[in-house]
Order: C-alpha cells, then structure tokens, then sequence
C-alpha cells in the first residue's frame, strides 16, 4: 500500500483515499462542514484546508484531493490555521449569534468548530444578512438565515433520497436553499437532512424548543416501523421519549431512517393503555390486575384449548411471542398466529421467509425484480440501497405490481401473476438482463405474499431464473411487520388443524381471543370474548373486552429479528407507562393463573430457553446472508392463479401501526401526502 | 505604421471590420488555405509546432497552448469522446478582444476549432457564447453554416476529419468564464467551478476528456502552423512570444482594439496606437494592465514596462487578457476599484465559503473607504480579509476579487488615508453628537 506523512506521522493508505480520509487515519482530524462520508464531494465549505507537499503554495481542500504516494500532509502549519480562521470568520459574518435560542446548541459543528478552529473576535463591522424562512413541510423547520450553503441536505435529497425537492438557488452571497417552489419536501427520508445539517438552518419541527441534548438520556434501540430494524437511538428525558435519531450501521441503515421511524415517537405519548381494564355493559372500566387475570383465565378455561386463538401483532418482540407459545401450546392451543395479513409463509425453511440476499447484498446485485412490493413505503431506507447501486449504474431493475415512483427508474413488467409466470419465456429485455445477471434478486412484497397465488408463481420465477444458486440467494423477502420474522422462525403459526389469524376474527372463529398488539385486522364479526395485549387504544383496544397493557418498543428490552433473520437487540429507554407491565411479564404472571406456570422468571432465563429452542435467536446482529444453500421454493404457495393485480400497500406510509396512529406528526404527514390537508382560509 | 508589428505580420486583418466576414472574404485573406496540409501532417505535427511557437494562451492564464493540448489522452477511448470547448464567454471588464474576432473574423476561429479539435482527436467542438453576445453570435452562426455549405467542416468534409461545432449561448453570468463552470453550463447545469483535479483533460464535458480554450488561442492557430512556429516565435522576449489584441480602454485619446508584438513598451503601445494618455503622459495616474482583475500598477512604473506576462508578473500585476484600462490623474481609484468589487461581488457564484461571504465584506469596506467613512485600522483588516480569499477558494474568482483591492492599496494606500482622514475634519468625534448639543 502506498504511504503519506502526515505532520511528520508516516500512515498507509488504500490508493483511492482523499487526504482526508488519509489524516483521519493518521489519527489527525480534520474539520468539515460541507464534506459527509455517504454524499458526493461538494468541496465547498472550505474548512478542510491543508497543506500538501509537493503541491502549489496555497492551502488545498482535502476532502477532494487524492492522497498520493509519499505525500507529506500538514494540518497544524500557520497557512492552515489562518486558513481555517479565515473560513470560520467568513461563516459566522453572516450567521446570527442566535445560539441561546437555536435547537442545534450543543450539537452543532458551527459552535463547536468555531470554539476549536476560530479567532476569539469579530471583524466584522457590516450588517449581517437575512434570509427568508423556507416552507419544508411539518418535520423540518427552517432558520435559513443560519444556513452555511454547505449544500449537504441538496446532496442527500437528490442523491440518497431520490427527489430534487431541495436546491440552492441565486449566486454570490444571496445563495438560498429552498424547496422547489416552496413546497413541502415528501420524501420518506426527508428528515434525514435535519441530522445532516450541520448548523441551525434545518432542524426538527416537531422537537423544536423541547430539550437540549445534554439534558437527554440516550438510549441505542432498534426501530419497529418496518422489518428493516434500523438502528436507532432513543433520546429521552424523564418518562417522555422525545426523539429518535439514527445509528450508523452499515449492514442495515448506513446512517438513514425513515420519517416515520424518526417521528412516530409522539405517538408513544397518546391513546396510551395504562390501566387493565375490564368492559361491562359496553363501557370500559379500571380494574387491578388480579381482577383481569382472574376474568381471563375464567374465560380460557371454560373454552378449552381448541377454543381459544392467539394472534401476534407486528410490533411484537421475540421474548413475549415465545412466552405466549410456551404457554398456550403447552395447553394444546393450536391457533396462534403472527401473520395479520395473512400471508401464508411460514413452517418450510426458514429461508423461505427471509432477506436472505442482505440488504448489503444490494450492492452486488446486478439485477432486481420487484414483485407486489413497493419498497420506497414498506422500507424506505433498503429503496435508498436499491437506489445507491442504481445510481452506480450497475443494476437493472423489473417491477410487477402497483406501478410506483420508486426514485429510479425500471422496467414495468406487469401487475400480476400471469406477468409473472410468463416472465421466464418473455424476451424482453429486463427478462434477458434477469436471466443473464451473476446476482439476480427477487424481492417479493406483500401485495403478492397475501396471495397464495402470488407467492406460489413468484417461487416458480425463482426457481425459473435459478436466483438460488452457489454462493448467491436471490430470494428475498420484504416483510413489513418487525415481528414476522421472529413469529416464524419460533413457529408462531398454527399448529395442526389450528385456524389462521384470518380465520380467527371471522364469526364462530374462536370463543376466547387474545391478541398482542394485533390492530390490523377486522375484528367486527367475531363474536369472540377478546383479550387485548397492547399498548395503544387502537382498533384492538376498541373490540377488547379485557384490556391488559403493555410495552412499547422503548419500553423494554427485546429481540427483533429484521427481514433479513439478522436478531438484534432493542434497549429500553424508558418505562411502560401507568401500571402497564412488559408483556412477557404479563403472560408469566397469567400462566400461573392458567394453571400452566411458565418455567422462567426472569428475561434471561426466558431468552436462554428461547436460544435453547430456537438456535437462531442466539446470533445476536449476525444475519445468515448467502451462504449457499438450496431449499425447496416449490412448496410455497398454492391456490388457483387469479387475475387480480398484485396491491400495493393497503394502509397509507405514515398509518401502519398503533403507535404511529396515535402520532399528530405522522397525522399531518399522512393529510399531506393524500392532499388532505386543510388551508387557513377555509 | 506606427509600432513594432509590421501589416505583414497581422494576424487579425480584418479586425475593424473593414472587409468582408464571409467564407470569400476570409479565403482571401489566407483563411483556410493549406488546412488540409496540416491535417496530413498529423497531431504530433500539430502540437509541435504550436509547442514551438510559444503561444501562451490568450484567456488570462497564459498556459502554454500546445503543452495544454498535449495533455490530451493520446488515444480515444471507446465511449469517452474526446472534445474541443472554446470559451467565448469574454466577460473580463475591460476585456474586448473576442468579440472583435467573432465578427469580423469568424472563420479564422472555426479554421482554429477544426486544427486545434484534430490535433486532439476531438469531432465535436462547443463554442460557449457569452450570452449578450448576440450579434457576434448572428455572423459566427452564419459562419459556420458557410463552412459547412462549402464542406470545410461537417461530415465528409474536404479536410478528411469529420468535424461539427456547435454554438452554445450562456447566460451572461460572469464565472461560466472559468472553464469547469463553462463546462457545467453547458451540460445544462447550474454554472459553479467544479473542484480540480480532476482537470478537463482528464473528466471534462460530460466526463470526457476536454479542452478549453479562449477564442484568440484558437483563432491564431490557422495562421501560425501556416506562416510557421518561428514567425510566431519571431515576435516579443523569450516565453512571451507572438502577437497579441491589446484592448485599450479609459483615459486615452483613441481607446482602441490593436493587434500588437508582445513585449511592447507600454509608452510605445499608449503613443502608437493610442494617441497618448488623455491630458498627456504627465498626467497617467495608475494602469490595470490586464483586466478587471490583476492589481494595478501606478504611472512611474509604467514609464519602461513592457506588455508581457513576465515583466507584468514581475511587477506583481499580470497580462491577463491584456485589456488595459488607463486612468489619469482625475480618476478617484478608490471609486474604480469599489465598483470592481461590487462586481465580484455580483459575479461571485456562491459555492464556496470565502468568495461568498468575501466578496461582499470587502465591496461593503471599500465602499466605506470610497466615502471615506471607515475607520483607519479597516484597511489592515480589509488587506488581511483578501488574503482570506485568496488562494482559499474553488476556482481564481476569489484571487480575482482580491487582486484589485491589494493593488490600490500597495500603490496608493495613501490616498485612503488621506480620504479617511479629511472625511473626519470638522466632523465630531463621537457619532451623533452634534445631534444630542443641538437637541
């Protein structure tokens, strides 16, 4: 490998690195505003001047110089630190010294390199300048008098989230970012810019005047949103989550999150359950929690176990599913499911169910064919990944399903099945790229996984265009619950002539009904007695007939397998609210009432039986990825072929769970986005 | 004739415009004659020469021509194209020499485009119009259709080198000059410099290999591998050979375009061609010798200077673009080089950090300074701000802004201080004073 000195420190480098990345390795930093590891070099900001040699006698930009061999690398010379006095200087002239009052305050680049790199005066005898707050919509506010023109939130729009919304427009010293046309920005990784921005000039509407982040606990989680499992961390003070910030993890989410992800927090302070509840005459009322036990441990044992169904919901971590399959398999309950859309994945290999290409297996893929998924909604941030290799210029990308704008552009196939078993005879040329790419990759979603039909054709395709194959699985599912993986790797499916969720709320399909956190199903026909585990008054809530509260996703620790089968471990940050315990706790203390005392105690001894029955919950941040495997798809699936178009995702982006249902800031999202929005005038 | 260049020896025989533009016009001249002699004899041939006849590029810079040329990719890759941009985007105060070219003499510009876009293996050439160009861009339009009718470029043409060039109108922005900036205007995008490396001959148009060239460099192309490197060579000192368009303009009697020998005196250039400084010789006062943006240089050193890059450079000015602006004893400097910043100010594209917040804070400063309302340790920070800028940013628009200022204030702080310091007579110490007595 070729080597620098920097300051006198002799490093190696790859070829290729910038004399950035060179001195960072070096262990010298270097500071920077414009320049951001996941964007495109702007080079603008000019903070990260330094002194080359052999080069010209003026400071270079390093963030877009190439190292080359036996540079020497100065960071600490007097042209380097009047250079960078200089850009400090020129930064704050027209930025307002408005710190007292501005969100970003202690954690803010301006601040803290100013302290670092900066004079301790002021020159500057002029006015200052002012610039015009921008409309970006209800997640980013804007101060844009303080923005540096870095243009790092224009990169990440354009490049990363894949919608020009954001630009900078003028010259000279009017430059502005702004909207196009002032409108908000809909991208469902908007709010991203606000962590990239590295003043005062985007921040976080809805935290906006909360806290300041040293008053903050920060706890490092994982995201329930979608099945990505992004890494997240949970900023929070007191009893109150008060925002939720992403964790770089470049497996999973490099350094982006959704919007929804970022911003569903403030739902975990409304339509909160606190209290067990009992309903009588048609009204709820508080009760303790030996009253509920006792009422729904009465109802079980007089339906028997045949009775009885028990449906997981798709926030639900891996430990109170287990709990629940302990206890109520232990009591010959055969109706027990995790999957509310009723897709019919689940008991063949566990391959079957998974992203088994990895989402980091995106960028070697070579081609994509999306079936009944549109990813840009059901996880936006593996659509950025998709989009990353698109913009490299290296895959083709096929669509069958809901025609979407999905931020590239692909080959749209057709909307259905018979699309989809045609394809492998069809010569146009996304099928000719298909077949002859080294890395094809299915991604079946759910509008064709709710569908015998569509599940059973999507692994003919595979089969047909052999994604499986030595060192490269090409079958991927995208699921949209955070629990479905962990349901079905413990076998959270019905047992022998048990019924499926489906099933289940229909009418006469069971006397006793317990459903964890399960809000997404019609529950209007069952006659059922129904047991609701949960944290939020949503449509579960609404149908109970015994309320027993639960735990939020910050509020306990859990295991979350995300689609890919990678297990990950979420933190709590805070505790359940009210008298609302965590739900394994829940179903350990009603086992006892059952008659049927689960053998655990504490978390650890139930994950440690649970690693015991399930090997795979014991890989803790490993996901299975390509080893090469070969497994059956031909069992998947069944039923007739239908006509019908595979459907996009039925519920809107922002609505597809309790928590973010019971979110103001996810409730304006959604009015925007449907157009839904009411004006001031009316 | 007056001066060092004999008729014989001009370049740019109808640079008044006396004659015919046209295809005929141009043939009799010389224009076009031999080109495809040229072309037989290849590009190293080529660039040789133009190697040889020391032409240093005619846009300001003054980097050797042939040397630029040779640091084209020798073969043309499958799929990168090689192109040839000639940057007519002549927006340098002072500065009208190009446009003089374009309309009188456009086909020794297209010729240029055709030899220089051969000898670089380039079949495309974009010429970037400055956007208030408009008539110069009529005849250059019909130009090239005259030379595309009588087969001189397109396809199959007579010179044996398929060859299109296209006019491209701009903006009328001042950086799409700087030839990364021409480059992303003409893709179509927002027109800011692009960092360097990579240089245009590595990633330019669309990522192609590029070179950009002024107009003139282009245009004497024809004439000098015609005449010979050594007539060209023949001309001025050492490293600062040939003949050059001197744009003369300010406070002489006969402001005017001349084709000169580089290395003329400037005495000889002000009484040869200009009819003298305005009120006399005694009465020059400072000189920008090249443009807008080199730091002027005052009367007792234009007395033996010569008009070339090296003894400009010695006396830290610059050649530029050789438009000299001359002012004489009745100029307010501090004024002319306020207005300068103003355009820098203007002009700057607002990418990067010094120039942007820069370029205003020195034209607010040297506003003050023109009234003499500032305050005297301002021209220590003013001074120090420039050297903020300089050499700190993306593209030479910083230096450029910088320049001006840092010549006024080497050559004739004095005055500054003189205005700073009358501006304060019979005026109260204190802001505002006189105001609270009379209250």
């Amino acid at each position: 490998m070729p080597k620098a000195k920097v300051n006198g420190d002799e490093v190696e480098f790859e070829p290729g690195m910038t004399v950035l990345q060179v001195a960072e390795r070096a262990g010298h930093e270097i500071p920077r505003f414009c320049y951001h590891e996941r964007l495109s070099i702007a080079g603008n900001c000019r903070m990260c001047l330094v002194e080359v040699k052999p080069g010209p006698p003026k400071p270079q930009a390093s963030c877009a110089l190439p190292a080359a061999e036996n540079q020497e690398i100065f960071t600490n010379t007097p042209m380097v630190k009047k250079a960078r006095e200089g850009v400090i200087e020129f930064l704050l002239i027209n930025h307002p010294l408005d710190c007292p009052i501005c969100d970003q305050g202690g954690e803010c680049d301006l601040q803290d390199q100013a302290m670092g790199y900066g004079r301790d005066d002021s020159r500057y005898e002029e006015n200052k300048r002012a610039v015009e707050e921008k409309h970006m919509g209800p997640l980013i506010k804007t101060v844009m008098t303080r923005c540096i023109q870095c243009t790092r939130c224009v990169r990440f729009i354009t490049e990363v989230a894949g919608s020009s919304e954001i630009g900078l427009i003028s010259r000279g010293e009017d430059v502005e970012i702004t909207t196009y046309l002032g409108s908000a920005v809909t991208s469902e990784l908007s709010a991203n810019v606000i962590d990239l921005c590295p003043v005062g000039a985007l921040t976080s509407r809805p935290y906006a005047f909360e806290a300041r982040p040293w008053e903050l606990k920060k706890t490092e989680s994982i995201d329930v949103m979608d099945a990505l499992g992004s890494s997240i961390r949970i900023d929070s003070r007191g009893p109150a989550v008060l925002r939720v910030l992403p964790r770089t993890n470049d497996d999973v989410n490099e350094e982006w999150i959704s919007d929804k992800t970022r911003y569903a927090c403030d739902g975990l302070q409304r339509q909160r359950l606190d209290k067990p509840m009992i309903r009588e005459a048609g009204k709820l009322r508080a009760v303790t929690w030996g009253e509920a036990f006792d009422l729904v441990a009465s109802k079980i044992s007089a339906a028997g176990p045949e009775k009885v169904g028990v449906i997981a919901g798709d926030l639900q971590d891996a430990e109170s599913m287990k709990a629940a399959l302990d206890l109520f398999g232990g009591m010959g309950v055969t109706s027990l499911d995790c999957r509310q859309d009723g897709m019919t994945l689940g008991g063949g290999p566990r391959e079957s169910w998974l992203f088994n290409s990895t989402i980091n297996g995106i960028e070697q893929a070579d081609a994509i064919l999306l079936i009944g998924v549109n990813p840009r909604l059901d996880a936006p941030v593996l659509n950025a990944r998709i989009r990353k290799q698109w913009i490299a210029g290296k895959i083709s990308v096929g669509v069958i399903g809901e025609q979407a704008d999905l931020t590239y552009s692909y080959d749209y196939l057709g909307a259905g099945t018979a699309t989809l078993n045609g394809l492998a005879k069809s010569k146009s040329a996304f099928a000719e790229a298909f077949k002859n790419a080294q890395r094809p990759m299915i991604i079946v979603g759910q509008g064709a996984l709710s569908r015998g039909d569509g599940l059973k054709a999507a692994a003919a395709a595979a089969k047909s265009f052999n994604v499986v194959r030595e060192g490269w699985n090409g079958w991927n599912v995208l699921h949209t619950a955070a629990s479905r993986v962990g349901g079905l790797d413990m076998g959270f499916t019905p047992k022998a002539g048990g019924k499926s969720a489906a099933d289940l709320v229909a009418k006469g399909g069971a006397e006793v009904l317990l459903l964890m956190g399960a809000d997404e199903m019609d529950l209007s026909a069952t006659g059922a007695f129904v047991v609701y585990m949960g944290t939020h008054g949503d449509a579960g809530a609404h149908r109970a007939d015994v309320i027993l509260p639960g735990a939020a996703y910050t509020e306990k620790n859990a295991i979350y397998v995300n689609t890919e089968g990678r297990v990950q471990l979420a933190e709590r940050a805070v505790f359940p609210k009210g008298e609302a315990r965590e739900d394994w706790a829940i179903l350990r203390a009603l086992s006892e009432r059952l008659g049927h005392k689960l053998p655990y105690d504490t978390l650890d001894a139930l994950r440690a039986k649970l690693f015991e029955d399930h090997p795979t919950f014991g890989q803790i941040d490993y996901a299975p990825g390509s080893t090469p495997v070969s497994f059956d798809l031909s069992g998947l699936g069944g039923g007739d072929a239908s006509d019908a178009p595979f459907t996009g995702s039925a519920r809107p982006f922002h609505l597809t769970n309790p928590i973010a249902r019971a979110s103001v800031t996810m409730a304006e999202c959604s009015a925007l986005v449907s157009g839904a929005h009411k004006h001031a005038a009316e | 004739m007056v001066g060092i260049l004999e008729d014989k020896d001009r370049i740019f025989t109808n640079l008044y415009g006396l004659h015919d533009w046209g295809l005929e016009g141009a043939k009799q001249r010389g224009c076009w004659n031999g080109v495809r002699d040229m072309i037989d004899a290849g590009p190293a041939w080529i660039i040789d020469n133009m190697k040889q006849s020391g032409l240093r590029g005619r846009g300001g810079a003054g980097f050797g021509t042939g040397l630029k040329w040779s640091f084209m990719p020798k073969e043309v890759k499958e799929g990168r194209p090689h192109y040839l941009v000639v940057n007519a985007d002549e927006s340098e105060p002072g500065t009208c020499k190009d446009r003089e070219i374009m309309r009188h003499d456009p086909h020794l510009l297209i010729e240029g485009c055709l030899i220089a876009s051969f000898a670089m293996q380039a079949h495309a050439c974009y010429i970037y119009m400055r956007g208030e160009y408009v008539r110069e861009r009529e005849v250059l339009e019909a130009a090239i259709k005259q030379a595309y009718d009588a087969k001189l470029i397109g396809k199959n043409n007579v010179h044996g080198w398929d060859f299109d060039v296209f006019v491209h109108h701009g903006g009328g922005a001042y950086i799409c000059g700087e030839e990364t900036a021409l480059l992303e205007s003409l893709e179509g995008k927002k027109g800011q410099p692009r960092l360097k490396p990579p240089f245009p001959a590595g990633a330019g148009l669309y990522g192609c290999p590029t070179t950009v060239n002024n107009v003139e460099s282009i245009a004497v192309a024809g004439p000098i591998l015609r005449r010979g490197a050594a007539w060209f060579a023949g001309f001025g000192r050492p490293n600062n050979t040939g003949t050059k368009l001197f744009c003369v303009s300010g406070h002489v009697n006969l402001p005017c375009n001349v084709e000169e020998a580089m290395s003329i005196p400037f005495k000889q250039l002000m009484e040869d061609h200009c009819g003298g400084i305005r009120g006399g010789w005694g009465n020059l006062k400072a000189v920008i010798p090249g443009g807008s943006s080199v730091r002027m240089i005052p009367a007792e050193q234009c007395e033996d200077v010569l008009m070339d890059f090296d003894a400009l450079r010695d006396l830290g000015s610059g050649l530029g673009t050789a438009a000299v602006i001359v002012m004489d004893k009745s100029t307010d400097l501090v004024r002319a080089i306020a207005r300068l910043s103003y355009f820098y100010k203007h002009e700057s594209c607002g990418q990067c950090t010094p120039c942007r917040e820069g370029t205003g804070w020195m034209w607010r400063v040297m506003e003050r300074m023109a009234t003499g309302e500032a305050e005297m340790h301002e021209i220590d920070t003013l001074l120090d701000v420039t050297t903020q800028v300089e050499g700190h940013t993306i593209c030479a628009l910083g230096d450029a802004a910088a320049w001006p200022i840092q010549g006024l204030f080497k050559h004739f702080r004095h005055e500054v201080e003189d205005r700073i310091t009358n501006y304060r007579i019979g005026k109260p110490h204190v802001q505002g004073a006189t105001l609270i007595a009379a209250e």
